[in-house]
């Protein structure tokens, strides 16, 4: 066992680790952040996505103790202060960016940290970027067009398909 | 997962120490070694991070004009920070996804070796040099099969040092659904001649193919490919491609990688 401590989300927090356990699992089971999905577990389908220091990183494929010292944020930190939806949260509701909505956690944060890499990414940008994003609805469509917007780019005549 | 400790060394005299203990394994950016230890294909007793090793992260320039990789440094730094040599930058920049990029590292994937991964290729079509906590081995001696290398038990990839070519590309076939190469072919161009490199094809790991490196040494240009056949002896057969079905790729693969080279 090894002792972990780590910012997530803002807040200082800290546990007690097997050397096994996934960053996915911490998250979860110990800090009862289940916002953060476990869809493969083999590191493919990124419904796991959160930021370590900033960068996306699949938190089912890093263990907790790798994480002592980082500063972590999930799904539940990225809503607006007071609450409210931020711009790529709302932009996946505003465009139906989520069918079943369980890939949508990974997809969010890969998308922010898509715009915060590149403000402005074209269509191909955003789909090249999401390759380790999948969503089993198909919802893709969607997906990008909510992250175009959400990067404040006019999406009106994009029909739905 | 079998049970495990982790240790989280920071240097590479630390690390090499930790190494030493019973069924002890390294640990870099676990992008394979994790899926692996999920399923129980490895029950290593200690893991020992190469992570947090400041003196194995970063890009720099040797002074011979070599760019010098630490061996912990991402795909993702790698793609960003290595400009001075664009094919070896843009090979780093197609490995897997983003978050995979953000963790996997170079040094993991030259001591792993798979078979179809994209980095041995850079680094044995460039005469790159891998250096270790103990020696410096020369790409040519380094890569001995599918996941077999020179490395010794407990020797760390510390850094690899690229000699930069006049031109390179790297093109790459993708198995779309695990985004490694069917067929990659690694092409860099000298001023003493042309050097190519094939990963995913062989059941013997990556390779050169010196038959197109004499054609292209003398004509750099996909024509001068025109009059070879590989053979499809000893190429990956699976349900993917056939052997001759990879043959053809390696020489495809090969003219566009040409075409492309800057």
């Amino acid at each position: 066992m090894a002792q972990v401590s780590m910012t997530v989300n803002g807040k200082a927090v800290s546990g007690e680790v097997e050397g096994r356990m996934l960053l996915v699992n911490f998250l979860r089971e110990d800090l009862k952040l289940t916002g953060t999905h476990v869809g493969c577990d083999t590191s493919q389908c990124g419904a796991c996505v959160v930021h370590v220091n900033g960068e996306a990183v699949k938190a089912c494929t890093m263990f907790a103790a790798e994480a002592d010292g980082a500063d972590v944020a999930t799904i539940e930190g990225q809503a607006n202060a007071d609450g409210s939806l931020n711009v790529i949260q709302q932009a996946f509701q505003d465009h139906h960016g989520l069918q079943c909505g369980f890939c949508t956690p990974g997809m969010v944060m890969s998308a922010a940290a898509l715009l915060n890499d590149n403000p402005n990414p074209t269509e191909h940008e955003i789909r090249a970027y999401l390759e380790g994003n999948i969503c089993r609805c198909t919802g893709y469509h969607n997906i990008v067009k909510a992250i175009m917007a959400a990067a404040g780019q006019d999406v009106t005549s994009i029909a739905a398909e | 997962m079998y049970a495990f400790e982790i240790e989280r060394p920071s240097t590479i005299a630390d690390a090499a120490k930790a190494l030493k203990g019973d069924d002890a394994q390294a640990l870099s950016g676990g992008q394979t070694l994790i899926p692996t230890l999920k399923a129980r294909l490895a029950a290593p007793e200690t893991l020992v991070s190469l992570t947090d090793i400041p003196e194995m992260v970063g890009i720099c320039d040797g002074d011979d004009g070599s760019l010098c990789i630490g061996g912990a440094t991402t795909h993702a730094a790698v793609a960003a920070g290595a400009g001075r040599y664009a094919g070896l930058a843009a090979l780093a920049a197609n490995i897997g996804d983003p978050a995979v990029r953000n963790r996997g590292t170079i040094g993991g994937s030259l001591a792993n070796n798979d078979p179809s991964a994209c980095y041995p290729s850079a680094a044995l079509a460039s005469g790159a040099t891998i250096i270790t906590n103990t020696r410096e081995i020369a790409a040519d001696d380094y890569f001995q099969g599918m996941f077999e290398t020179a490395l010794n038990e407990g020797e760390i990839v510390t850094e690899v040092r690229f000699p930069v070519p006049e031109a390179s590309h790297y093109e790459k076939f993708v198995q779309p659904a695990s985004r490694f190469a069917l067929v990659g072919v690694f092409v860099a161009k000298f001023a003493d001649g042309v050097r190519v490199a094939v990963t995913g094809a062989s059941e013997g790991g990556v390779h050169r193919w010196t038959a197109a490196e004499e054609s292209l040494s003398a004509n750099f240009s996909a024509d001068a490919l025109t009059d070879l056949t590989v053979p499809a002896d000893g190429l990956i057969g699976d349900l993917h491609g056939t052997p001759e079905y990879r043959a053809h790729l390696v020489k495809v693969m090969t003219g566009r990688a040409v075409n492309a080279a800057f």
